[in-house]
């Protein structure tokens, strides 16, 4: 009954959305990575510290749009470590994907403790305040999905069909597709493999860490250790399912948001079904959709495989 | 006529190792100059000192006259010189259009502008006659057509000067046909092109002039309408080779083998066999011709037990395989397989030559004791074989990958001609060799015929099957066409039986038979 209603006021879709969001924006940056033919697995990581560099710039300042800010900054520089070592080192890429989700999970806390004096919880930051559209909001039905949201909500939107463009309709997006296919292809056409891959790579970062500045300024107003809670690999799975394809990886999201949302609603309509059940509903579905799908997603052909001029 | 490219006197060492021995290399400008030598003879290492990939330890080049120092491949390309690798540079995803334009991508605002790219790549195309399609894909279109977009590349680029890396290598019989008129039209639009290759039949066809490299040092340049193949060869290897194998006549046994009716499918799914029916007698050697991608593969796998089969019957030394056999079985019982692809489905390129001796054997009683393997026997085995079998290499520990086509082809046949085999299928056993190891490995195959070996050869080279076989049958769309004793046919007869032409098949039994294989 409650989640009927809900779906017809648009609310549950509205969550949704929400609950997409950093999906959206870490996987959009996983596409770039993974096109450039670096896998990364770090996403996980480098939302993580986009969140925690989040609340303490937002702390510190006051201003939630530099705290923003901040999560944008820390999320490049993890991803420009991430870079560093695989471009520079040909290092194993799985590895050093691992690697940086335990820094990322040792260091939060480590700057929680030093800065707050509490291993498990950041205070109150400022709070990101959500925008509603002028006229999309007076839409009936429509204006209660998309009408009111946080601004990160609607670059996240916005990123989708701009990353399509930059990708597919670009110079910089082809080159990138080219050195993630066949990087010694490009570059004997003189394409630059190592300039793309850490362009891509820090990209994939500061998506990621807004990604995670999303979750702490906009969804819970503070940080909490290990918030992330495997979104960012959830990410991934968006990747994976959207095919390497920015409204692929939209639609996954969706989805997976979706089940999220009904998650949500369902434990608040006092569901029979015991919680712990539904709070595995999305990671179930991650792992169907990954299931059913990842045979048929063809990823680009060198991801992983590090570039090693003569 | 002037001479476009002079490198004189080029070293270049690799360690200890000189793969080019003061080399000199003259090619005058609008000819189609051939560089000849077998592998590792330093032909592609010169090649890659005038492109810039590498740089020479000694040596000058001069191009149009003047002095040129080349140390990238920028530098050889603003000296308008373009190489096509033997492996192309291809990204499969993306178009023909994309590809080409990579690194110099024309652009309307941010925007790639794709309307301009592909009418200037049609144009291009159409003033070489490549009929190029700018909007397939490169992963859809045939190897020939790829080589074709790699041609236009550098000629995009403006290279005057094309250099082609055993550009036939990985060609069909027709595309290397059509890749020569592409040459043909190169030249008369006054381009210089250099064709690496060990090929000898392909200097003839093609080139004006040709340069011979053994071992690194120059042997000679001469106008190839002065010598003949025999010649070539001997210059090339350094001793006279015989191009045609010594096979004496031999009476052919019982039947070994007999595939009858048989119907199969290829990995997609697709009919590759359709009723195919032949034998194979012992001490015989019967040769399938045909166009690649007719069913030869699919002989192959049913034979050796890797594929099944759907309807008809296969019968070896009298007993019925059934529906798809063991390939283990198969292997005990004497039946041998020299496989299409050596680097895919003949060796485990990441095993040491020992342990690839083996294979399939490791479990005889010789080479284990319980769950152990016998490593002094395996070790003792490998090493008579190299012996045997002249596998240059630093050690029987030595990774297969690491080996020469030649020596990775010897290990197989070391292996499979090991097991005393009644039954062998071979297919193409010389594809990318070099004069020197094909001697040798169709000596080898002839040896097995002599001991009374039944023997299935597979291959493309139309000219190996006439060489070696006692009888020929030619297959097309999964069927037998046409069958010839070997030495009473033209290859013309078999090109047609080849493409499919039925009328080929009454020639063929106009041939007087002495045998009763029945095989059509």
């Amino acid at each position: 009954m409650d989640v009927l209603t809900q779906l017809l006021n648009g609310s549950m879709l509205a969550a949704t959305f929400r609950m997409a969001t950093p999906l959206i924006l870490g996987g959009t940056g996983g596409v770039f990575s993974e096109r450039a033919g670096i896998m990364n697995l770090g996403i996980e990581g480098e939302m993580l510290v986009g969140a925690c560099a989040a609340a303490v710039v937002g702390i510190a300042t006051g201003n939630a749009w530099l705290g923003v800010l901040g999560a944008l900054l820390s999320g490049g520089l993890m991803g420009l470590l991430h870079a560093f070592i695989c471009i520079r080192f040909h290092a194993n890429q799985t590895v050093v994907g691992t690697g940086v989700n335990i820094l990322a999970t040792g260091i939060t806390p480590l700057v929680l403790q030093t800065l707050y004096d509490s291993g498990a919880a950041s205070p109150a930051t400022p709070t990101l305040e959500a925008w509603s559209v002028p006229f999309l909001r007076d839409i009936p039905f429509l204006g209660a999905v998309l009408g009111t949201h946080s601004p990160l909500t609607y670059l996240a939107l916005l990123l989708v069909p701009v990353s399509s463009f930059v990708l597919f309709r670009t110079r910089f997006g082809l080159r990138v597709r080219a050195v993630g296919e066949h990087p010694r292809a490009a570059d004997t056409m003189g394409v630059h493999v190592y300039r793309h891959q850490y362009i891509s790579v820090a990209l994939c970062g500061m998506l990621a860490g807004l990604g995670g500045a999303y979750l702490s300024l906009c969804q819970v107003s503070m940080f909490v250790k290990g918030m992330t809670n495997g979104r960012g690999f959830m990410a991934m799975a968006a990747m994976i399912f959207g095919k390497w394809n920015p409204w692929g990886v939209l639609l996954a999201a969706l989805l997976f948001g979706c089940s999220d949302a009904l998650q949500m609603v369902l434990q608040a309509g006092g569901s029979q079904i015991p919680t712990d059940f539904l709070l595995c509903a999305p990671y179930l579905l991650t792992v169907a959709a990954l299931a059913c799908f990842v045979g048929k997603a063809v990823s680009p052909r060198q991801v992983g495989k590090p570039y090693i001029k003569d | 006529m002037k001479n476009i490219i002079e490198m004189r006197g080029i070293v270049k060492r690799f360690g200890n190792f000189t793969a080019n021995d003061h080399i000199d290399l003259l090619v005058r400008e609008g000819e189609i100059h051939a560089l000849l030598g077998e592998n590792g003879a330093g032909k592609s290492t010169l090649m890659n000192i005038l492109y810039g990939l590498y740089r020479q330890d000694a040596g000058e080049i001069y191009c149009k006259g003047k002095l040129a120092h080349i140390r990238e491949p920028g530098d050889a390309m603003a000296l308008n010189i373009g190489m096509v690798h033997q492996h192309f540079m291809l990204v499969q995803p993306f178009t023909v259009a994309e590809n080409l334009i990579l690194g110099k991508e024309p652009v309307r605002g941010l925007r790639l502008d794709m309307a301009a790219a592909k009418r200037r790549i049609r144009q291009v195309s159409e003033e070489y006659h490549f009929e190029i399609d700018p909007d397939a894909r490169a992963a859809d279109i045939s190897v020939g057509m790829q080589q074709r977009v790699e041609i236009l590349k550098i000629l995009l680029m403006g290279a005057e000067i094309l250099i082609f890396d055993e550009p036939t290598a990985t060609l069909t019989p027709q595309e290397i046909q059509d890749f020569f008129e592409i040459c043909r039209v190169l030249q008369r639009r006054g381009h210089t092109i250099i064709i690496i290759t060990h090929k000898l039949k392909e200097i003839s066809q093609i080139s004006d002039r040709v340069t011979v490299i053994r071992s690194g040092k120059n042997i000679a340049t001469v106008e190839t309408s002065k010598v003949d193949e025999g010649r070539l060869a001997e210059m090339m290897v350094g001793r006279a080779v015989r191009l045609r194998p010594s096979k004496e006549r031999r009476e052919a046994g019982e039947v070994v083998l007999e595939m009858r009716d048989v119907h199969a499918k290829d990995p997609r799914g697709l009919p590759a066999l359709r009723g195919l029916s032949l034998q194979v007698r012992s001490g015989e050697i019967v040769g399938i011709a045909g166009v690649e991608g007719n069913g030869q593969s699919e002989i192959a796998m049913v034979l050796k037990g890797l594929a099944p089969f759907s309807k008809g019957e296969v019968r070896y030394q009298g007993r019925s395989y059934g529906k798809g056999a063991s390939v283990q079985r198969l292997i005990d019982s004497g039946v041998s397989h020299i496989p299409e692809d050596r680097q895919k489905s003949g060796l485990v390129l990441g095993m040491s030559i020992r342990e690839n001796m083996i294979l399939g054997m490791e479990d005889w009683a010789r080479f284990k004791w319980g769950p152990f393997q016998k490593q002094k026997e395996i070790t003792a085995f490998a090493e008579e074989m190299r012996t045997r079998y002249d596998i240059r290499c630093t050690g029987v520990g030595q990774e297969a990958q690491s080996l020469s086509g030649g020596n990775q082809q010897k290990v197989i046949l070391a292996r499979e001609i090991a097991r005393d085999p009644q039954f062998m299928i071979v297919c193409q056993p010389t594809r990318g060799l070099d004069v020197g190891a094909i001697e040798y490995i169709h000596a080898q195959i002839l040896e097995q015929r002599k001991r009374g070996c039944a023997i299935l050869l597979i291959s493309y080279e139309l000219d190996e099957i006439m060489e070696l076989s006692d009888r020929i049958l030619t297959i097309y769309n999964g069927e037998i066409t046409a069958e010839y004793q070997a030495g009473q046919v033209t290859s013309e007869q078999i090109g047609l039986a080849m493409a499919g032409f039925r009328a080929a098949e009454r020639t063929g039994q106009d041939v007087p038979e002495k045998k009763a294989g029945d095989a059509v």
